[in-house]
This record gives structure tokens, C-alpha cells and sequence, in this order.
């Protein structure tokens, strides 16, 4: 469904070097990358900030011409068959809206049939289903604008399915979505993955999306693939590693405990390392308190910037390679 | 025709859904329209003050530089009116919300200029037009029935080479933004020169204007037929006749600077 062979973008960039000249530098912002999706695939794809996720996710929907490579979507070369690899796919992002801002959703999702020249009796079903799924229903009619962020994006999944694409390309789609929403919009994104069979492609740097949905994922980073492989064989590794980390009372040298281990102190500050498949929080908690006198807490999950420099040490063996 | 007739009706969606999203905001709606009047009007007062202190402009009197400006002006009008959105490529480009209309399957041309129908435009044209009356009621045209036809000619051919003009200009931004004065300079710059016969001007800049960027074609060589004047460029009154085909080819080049500035855009950020 989606074929990339040394997908390569690089763009020109010029920097003011003194008065008058201009000192031209070539940024390679994707590096050669090489991966295929399957049909009803769920496949995430990851990796840090200026990794070189949007720019591919940009060349596979036609938004980009790559430099060079190959890449084939549904069957097209996106670039040069844009239009109509346009009624095939469907684009979500995080941080840009694909409505109207002034006019209420229903309103946005009309103009939307009329773009995609969807028959009027597909439509009213697609939109009674997707509003059931999504509970659009108390907001239908007010403006963009003024809807708040999970209810845009519940807008924004709907405005790129009303047309019924095979493939699903979600750029941040989560980004800046507190919990309640973001768990509304991952359960959606399974429910179509599993009853329709859409494949989905999508970048985010919350290693929890990627957990929740994509059985494989694709490490990105400085425009190359560092891994294409199970997410189970990453998160096992290191999802399961956690930091708690306490405020104390008073600075102490690093506690002792059975079952987690002071990776770090300051001043009051400790961070203790344990692994959520030999203890949990609770009781890391309870013997910290045993010990000291706790006075705030909180827990990290492992960052995908984490993962990424595990990922380059050696620590997680890449699976296998694209 | 079928693909004309629902693209058309997608333009009218298009539009009216801009049309309906501005109605909310009626008040800045009314001040910007009359702003636009007042621009327009003052534009031709200029006109009038030069007239006040000579008794013709480079052979051409009130009434026929007032049929010049009229003509220049409402083609200029219908082409602000269909495409006038394209002064806010450069932003859509720098803020990455061009990415939108790459998604969808339709043109973005189309999208970028259908994304807006500014009603406050018809200020222009309707000023444009209330010149364009005087002149015919102060000019005694021997009326002929291919006059008639390249006055409706003209004006459509106009429209069109401002229209060529405007968009090749707009499509720099996607090489680099930021350049929305030049730009304007040209087209914006461009109708003001239409307003005034162009034998007025140094050598260089009719030439310019003839055969560079072909301002001269959209309401010069036309007026000189209808009003039956001898052509001070090149000495070819004929050369109204080439209005339709000037425009055609301008539109071509345009098209072709446009699709070529696509591939070259960069998007932005993440």
C-alpha cells in the first residue's frame, strides 16, 4: 500500500554570513529511506524533533516533491498524481487544521463532499457513523473556532474519512490532547484499523500511541531508519523501565531499596530507576517512605530521544533493518 | 463541460462558504469597502489634477483617458474580484497552510484563489465603472459593431493578462517569501500604469510595458482602435487585435510558473 525505496529530501538553505554574502548549505532533512506497508497495516513512525517525520510523511502525500528515491502510495507516485492520489488517502495534522475556522463543522464537512465529489447518500451514512463513533453530535454546528482541541481533532479524523480513503496518513495527532481525549481519539483509530481495514501511518513522539496501536513501528532519526520491527520489541525493553523521582524533605545519600536502583541525586532530588515487571510505583513508593520523609513525586516514562540513543548504543539490537 | 460546470459549482461553495464566515464580521466588512472607494476614487483624482493644469495628456483629452482608465480599470476589478486572494499566498506559504490544498484533489490555483471572494472588491470595479460612463458620455465614438466587440475583447483579455501577470508574480513565494511588495509592485503598480497612455512614458518603459510584462495590451492598444489614435510605440494600431492572443499566451506562461513553483515548495517545519 505504501512503498518507499531510498526516499531521499534535501533542501537548500542560505545563512546571512556578513553584510552581503550568503553562505548556501544543503540539508539533508530525509536520508535515504527504505520501508513498505502492507495493506491494513498499522505502522508507527517515530522519532525525535527534526528526525525527518513530517518531511516523509509530506512526500508520501504529495505535499513535497522528494529530491530523490522512490515512493509509491495506493499505487501512485504521490507528486505527480497528487489529485487523485488525494481521493485515496486521508491526511490528518496535529498542528494544522483542514476545516473551515469560521464556519460550524457540519458545514466544513458539505463544503468537504462537494471537494471530493462524494455521492450525497455516502455521505450522510459516512457522517452519521463517524459522528456516532467520534460523539460529534453536541458540536456539529458550532463554529471551528470554537471548539476545543480534542474536539477539533475529532473533527479533523472525520473530515479525512468522510471520502473513504485506503490509506490514513496522522501527523501528531495527539500532540498537545490531554488524556481523556487522547485515549478517545487512540480507540477510534483501532476500531477503524481493525473494522475497515484502513492502513495507517503515524508519526508522534508519545511512545504510548505507538504502544497502544501499532503492532510495528519505524525509528527515524537525522533522515535514516535506525529500526523496522515489532513495537513489542522495543517497549519490552524499555517501557518497562521507569524512573520515579521524589522530593525529600531534607538531601540524603541515595536511598537503598530492594527493587529500584538511584540512578541520579540533587540536592533533595533522587531518581530511582525500577522495572514495572518487578515491582510497581505503589511499593517503590511505600519503601521510599519507609526510609524518608517524601514530600512530592512524580514517575517518567522512557522518551523517545531515550529510546533513540538506546537504540544507537547498542542496547536495543534493531530486529531488523530497513 | 460537465468538469467546467462542477468546478464552477465548487467555486460557488467555495466562495459562498467565505461570504458566509465574513458576514460575521459586518462592521470591518463596511469600513473596508469604503476604504476601497475612497482608494479608488482618490486614484482618479489624480487624474483630474493633472487635467486641471494641462489641456491634454500626450495627445489624449479627459474623455479619452477616462475611457483608457475605465477599461483598464474594470479589468483590473474583475481580475481582483476572481484571483485577488492570491496576495495572501505568501503567508499561506510561510505559515505551511498552503500543505491543505496539496491534500485535496482539486487545483491549487483553484483552491488558493477560491479560498475567498472578497465582495469589498466590487468597489473597485463599480468606481471603475462609473468612469468608464463618463468617458462614453463625453467621447463621440463612431460606434461599429467590431468595436463593440473589442471593447467586451479587451476587457476579457485584460483581465486575463493582469491575471498572468499577478499569478507568475505570486509564485515567487515559493521560492521565497517576503516579496509580496515586489509583487504588488507589479500588479498593483501595473493597473496604474494601464490608467494613463503609455506614450506618456520614456522610451524604455513602454517598451517595458508593451513587451515585457504586456500591460500595454490590456486597455492601450485596444482604446487606440476604438478611439481611432495613432500608436506612439511602434507606430501599429493593429496590434489591438493581438490582445486575446497576448492574454492567452500570458496565462499559458503562468500556469507554467505556477505548476513549476509547486514542485519547489518547501512546506514549513513539522
Amino acid at each position: 500500500m505504501i512503498e518507499a525505496a531510498d526516499l531521499r529530501k534535501t533542501f537548500t538553505v542560505y545563512r546571512r554570513a556578513g553584510r552581503l554574502r550568503r553562505e548556501r548549505r544543503q540539508v539533508t532533512a530525509v536520508d535515504g529511506v527504505s520501508f513498505s506497508v502492507e495493506p491494513g497495516e498499522m505502522v508507527g513512525y517515530i522519532g525525535p524533533n527534526g528526525a525527518g517525520k513530517s518531511t516523509t510523511i509530506k512526500m508520501l502525500t504529495g505535499i513535497l516533491v522528494p529530491s530523490s528515491g522512490k515512493v509509491l502510495v495506493a499505487g501512485l507516485a504521490p507528486a505527480r498524481k497528487r489529485t487523485e492520489l488525494a481521493r485515496r488517502i486521508g491526511v490528518v495534522f496535529g498542528n494544522r487544521s483542514l476545516l473551515w475556522w469560521d464556519l460550524p463543522l457540519r458545514d466544513s464537512f458539505e463544503l468537504l463532499r462537494h471537494i471530493y465529489r462524494v455521492p450525497a447518500v455516502d455521505h450522510r451514512g459516512r457522517l452519521a457513523e463517524l459522528s456516532e463513533l467520534l460523539d460529534l453530535g453536541p458540536f456539529l454546528d458550532t463554529p471551528v473556532r470554537q471548539l476545543s482541541l480534542g474536539q477539533r481533532m475529532r473533527g479533523e479524523l472525520t473530515a479525512a474519512l468522510l471520502h473513504a480513503p485506503k490509506v490514513l496518513f496522522l501527523d501528531e495527532p495527539t500532540v498537545g490532547l490531554d488524556i481523556v481525549s487522547k485515549a478517545r481519539v487512540r480507540d477510534f483509530l483501532a476500531e477503524l484499523n481493525r473494522q475497515r481495514g484502513v492502513t495507517v501511518l503515524l508519526t508522534t513522539h508519545d511512545l504510548s500511541d505507538i504502544e497502544r496501536l501499532c503492532p510495528r513501528m519505524l525509528i527515524i532519526d537525522q533522515g535514516k531508519v535506525l529500526y523496522d520491527g515489532g513495537t513489542a520489541e522495543i517497549t519490552a525493553r524499555f517501557e518497562a523501565e521507569r524512573t520515579l523521582v521524589v522530593d525529600l524533605a531534607e538531601t540524603r545519600p541515595p536511598l537503598r531499596l530492594a527493587r529500584g536502583s538511584v540512578v541520579r541525586t540533587d540536592g533533595p532530588r533522587q531518581w530511582i530507576k525500577f522495572r514495572s515487571t518487578q515491582t510497581t510505583a505503589a511499593a517503590l513508593v511505600s519503601a521510599v517512605s519507609e526510609q524518608a520523609q517524601l514530600v512530592d513525586l512524580s514517575i517518567e516514562e522512557p522518551s523517545i530521544e531515550e529510546v533513540v540513543r538506546r537504540v544507537y548504543t547498542g542496547e536495543a539490537v534493531p530486529a531488523s533493518t530497513g | 463541460m460537465a468538469e467546467l460546470w462542477a468546478r464552477l459549482t465548487t467555486y460557488r461553495r467555495l466562495a459562498g462558504a467565505s461570504i458566509r464566515a465574513r458576514a460575521q464580521y459586518r462592521l470591518t466588512f463596511g469600513l473596508d469597502f469604503a476604504a476601497q472607494l475612497a482608494a479608488g476614487l482618490s486614484d482618479f483624482l489624480a487624474i483630474l489634477v493633472i487635467f486641471h493644469h494641462l489641456p491634454r495628456l500626450g495627445g489624449w483629452s479627459l474623455p479619452e483617458v477616462a475611457f483608457l482608465y475605465g477599461m483598464a480599470g474594470i479589468s483590473f476589478a474583475l481580475t481582483d474580484l476572481c484571483i485577488g486572494q492570491l496576495d495572501t499566498l505568501g503567508q499561506m506559504i510561510r505559515l505551511g497552510t498552503f500543505d491543505v490544498f496539496l491534500v485535496r484533489p482539486l487545483g491549487s490555483l483553484f483552491q488558493v484563489v477560491a479560498s475567498e471572494l472578497q465582495l469589498k472588491r466590487l468597489a473597485k470595479a463599480g468606481q471603475a465603472g462609473a468612469v468608464f460612463v463618463y468617458a462614453l458620455a463625453n467621447l463621440h465614438i463612431g460606434w461599429s459593431a467590431p468595436k463593440l466587440v473589442m471593447v467586451a475583447a479587451s476587457i476579457g483579455s485584460g483581465a486575463a493578462i493582469f491575471s498572468g501577470v499577478w499569478i507568475a508574480g505570486s509564485a515567487i513565494s515559493f521560492w521565497t517569501t517576503d516579496v509580496q511588495e515586489i509583487v504588488n509592485s507589479f500588479t498593483y503598480g501595473g493597473s496604474f500604469l494601464t490608467s494613463y497612455p503609455i506614450n506618456i512614458f520614456g522610451a524604455w518603459t513602454r517598451r517595458f510595458l508593451a513587451f515585457v510584462v504586456p500591460m500595454a495590451f490590456v486597455a492601450y492598444y485596444p482604446s487606440l482602435f476604438i478611439l481611432d489614435k495613432p500608436d506612439a510605440v511602434i507606430g501599429q494600431p493593429a496590434l489591438a487585435f493581438a490582445s486575446p492572443l497576448i492574454a492567452g499566451l500570458t496565462v499559458l506562461a503562468a500556469a507554467a510558473v505556477w505548476r513549476f513553483g509547486v514542485r519547489h515548495y518547501r512546506s514549513t517545519g513539522s
